[in-house]
């Protein structure tokens, strides 16, 4: 922990809606540049958690660090040095690929001259030149997913959210899609993605297993796999998860 | 400020990128302002007038020859029997009956007072009191002919009272030149609050009003980069309503057109600040819907586009403090019949710079860039 610089820290992140405690208790860290998974079953609280980080809902209690700054009295830095891409589709489906890198470029303050030669950049890592001037609407969505978390990282954030980022996708595509999380991974960026496809879990570097709004686990996957006897992430995952309430009742 | 000018661009492009946007901004005004100013109209031409006429003396032949030769009357029958007369009413064959009593001239060259009926299909409580006036207004100017006919009878004939009327600002009555103006304020109203609101919400069902929260984008820029464009867009459909108004109602423009514009520039943002408000509300285009249309009925009603505000009961006219459409009817007829100018606009502008602080601070406070 010392020699590595951690990014993102919580303390004790407590979240409630009403009677209901989405988050119960949460302490982690992400360190500098890893990629850090945060898996568990649908309403175990990862995209709560995540909103909370990102800034986009207010923690009940807790001390949560993000990009160096407070996310209750620096809201406002955080979201300079963040990228998010949600399970919800976030680019314009009546603006083509082209418009949509330009907006989002130009509301992280890129200079106007750079935003041409970094869009065109980005399409033909993409190998995405030809669609330029579609509109997204009309793009496949494996397509999308892809165009989405490269506008996510196009301000070169300290950290990228990606909340189920491959969901619905298939999987050469979302293969792909990993290829660009590492290279993203490589230059710098720390990623922090919540899913539930447990090969995904084995790209990760770190994975955080939640089950009803606690961490049950958090390790290495080939630490977990070893804690847990298991032969892939999978069946760690089904051995944590029958300790949920959810599957007992 | 670059900020904004992204934003902006966004917008635009999206706005005239939306199949259904020019159509609205184009044909809306034009097909508002020809149907309503025309099928709107409160003047009555023909009223169908059935006569009852039981003393059949020249007097009274006389009296419904006055009916006969105004422009408002039609005479669709005669009759002896109010029964029958009655059941005209009850057709809907007649408006509105006449009934002349027997004995009617014999009183009157007496120099005694007498009473004829006129009874009216007042279904409709308008038309009614229009046809009550008009025939009220013959009847009385024929009265005063015969008292002036017969100054020197025997009957006194006292001092006469007449009046000769001056319509001021309006003076053919042209119903159409009332309607226009009002038909302008409803057009940017409809304009600016709704297209504003349903906006904001159609990014909150798209989604993307999400990754728009986790940007650097401030509150106050996203509003702003939201409403200039409708702002546009509504001056541009109060010219363009002028021009139409213009050319084919012939309206007045007595006042400065500069005034009007500026003043309208304040009212959009009260209509916008609406808009927004209604956005922070609701969460769907639905619902965005069902809540303009609650509150654009009730200010449309009330606003005196229809009926004269003056003739609101109290409360009512005190309720109208906080619809914004009643304020603006009012500037724009104020400049455009009358030549009004700021002075005497005063306590409406003040009215609306203080509606759109309030309407502004309440919708920026709702709209929040973090959920709960």
């Amino acid at each position: 922990m010392a020699e590595k610089e951690i990014v993102i820290s919580v303390k004790n992140l407590v979240k409630k809606f009403g009677a209901f405690e989405a988050n119960k208790n949460l302490s982690f860290h992400v360190n500098k540049g890893e990629i850090f998974g945060f898996l568990g079953a649908n309403g175990a609280g990862k995209t709560t958690a995540m909103k909370i980080l990102c800034g986009l809902s207010a923690p009940t209690s807790g001390e949560i660090s993000v990009a160096g700054y407070d996310v209750y009295a620096q809201r406002e830095k955080i979201k300079r040095n963040i990228g998010y891409m949600s399970q919800k589709f976030s680019l314009y489906e009546d603006l083509t690929v082209m418009e949509n890198i330009r907006f989002y470029a130009g509301i992280y303050g890129i200079k106007k001259n750079l935003i041409k030669t970094k869009a065109l950049e980005l399409l033909e890592k993409l190998h995405f030149l030809e669609m330029a001037n579609t509109l997204i609407g009309s793009v496949p969505l494996g397509w999308k997913q892809k165009l989405a978390f490269s506008i996510a990282i196009i301000h070169k954030p300290e950290i990228v959210f990606l909340d189920e980022p491959t969901g619905g996708v298939d999987p050469v595509t979302r293969r792909q899609f990993w290829d660009l999380i590492y290279d993203a991974s490589n230059r710098g960026i720390t990623v922090f993605v919540t899913t539930h496809y447990m090969d995904e879990a084995e790209y990760c570097d770190r994975v955080c297993i939640m089950v009803d709004g606690r961490i049950d686990a958090l390790d290495s996957p080939d630490n977990l796999k070893m804690q847990f006897n298991a032969a892939n992430m999978d069946e760690v995952f089904i051995k944590l998860a029958r300790n949920s309430d959810y599957e007992k009742v | 400020m670059r900020t904004i000018f992204y934003i902006l661009q966004k917008e635009l492009i999206q706005v005239f990128r939306n199949k259904t946007m020019l159509p609205i901004i184009f044909i809306l005004p034009i097909a508002q302002l020809i149907i309503l100013v025309n099928a709107a109209n409160m003047e009555m031409k023909r009223i169908r007038l059935h006569v009852v006429d039981n003393d059949l003396s020249s007097t009274s032949r006389e009296l419904v020859s006055k009916f006969e030769g105004a422009p408002f009357f039609e005479i669709t029958g005669f009759s002896f029997s109010e029964k029958y007369a009655d059941n005209q009413l009850l057709t809907e064959n007649s408006d509105a009956v006449i009934i002349i009593p027997k004995g009617f001239e014999r009183e009157l060259t007496k120099g005694n007072n007498t009473a004829l009926q006129i009874r009216i299909n007042a279904i409709n409580g308008m038309v009614a009191g229009l046809i009550n006036g008009y025939s009220g207004q013959i009847i009385a100017n024929y009265s005063l002919e015969k008292q002036k006919g017969k100054g020197g009878n025997s009957v006194k004939p006292g001092g006469v009272v007449d009046i000769s009327y001056s319509f001021w600002y309006n003076p053919d009555l042209n119903y159409k030149i009332y309607m226009v103006p009002g038909m302008l304020v409803l057009l940017v109203t409809i304009i600016g609050m709704f297209l504003t609101a349903i906006n904001i919400v159609r990014e909150k069902e798209m989604g993307t009003i999400e990754q728009i929260n986790v940007t650097p984008i401030k509150k106050y820029q996203f509003i702003i980069g939201k409403m200039i464009p409708f702002w546009i867009i509504a001056m541009f459909e109060l010219v363009f309503g002028l021009i139409i108004g213009k050319l084919l109602f012939d309206i007045p423009i007595q006042g400065n057109l500069f005034v009007l514009f500026s003043i309208a520039g304040l009212y959009l943002i009260v209509a916008l600040g609406f808009g927004l408000f209604i956005s922070t509300t609701a969460n769907t285009q639905q619902q965005v819907m069902f809540v303009s249309f609650f509150f654009l009925l009730l200010f449309i009603l009330m606003s005196g586009l229809f009926t004269p505000t003056d003739s609101m009961p109290y409360w009512a006219q005190q309720v109208n403090v906080i619809n914004p459409i009643a304020v603006f009817l009012e500037v724009v007829r104020m400049i455009l019949l009358k030549g009004s100018g700021y002075s005497d606009l005063i306590p409406q502008i003040i009215h609306l710079t203080i509606y759109a602080v309030i309407i502004m601070s309440l919708a920026v406070m709702r709209y929040r860039k973090t959920g709960a």
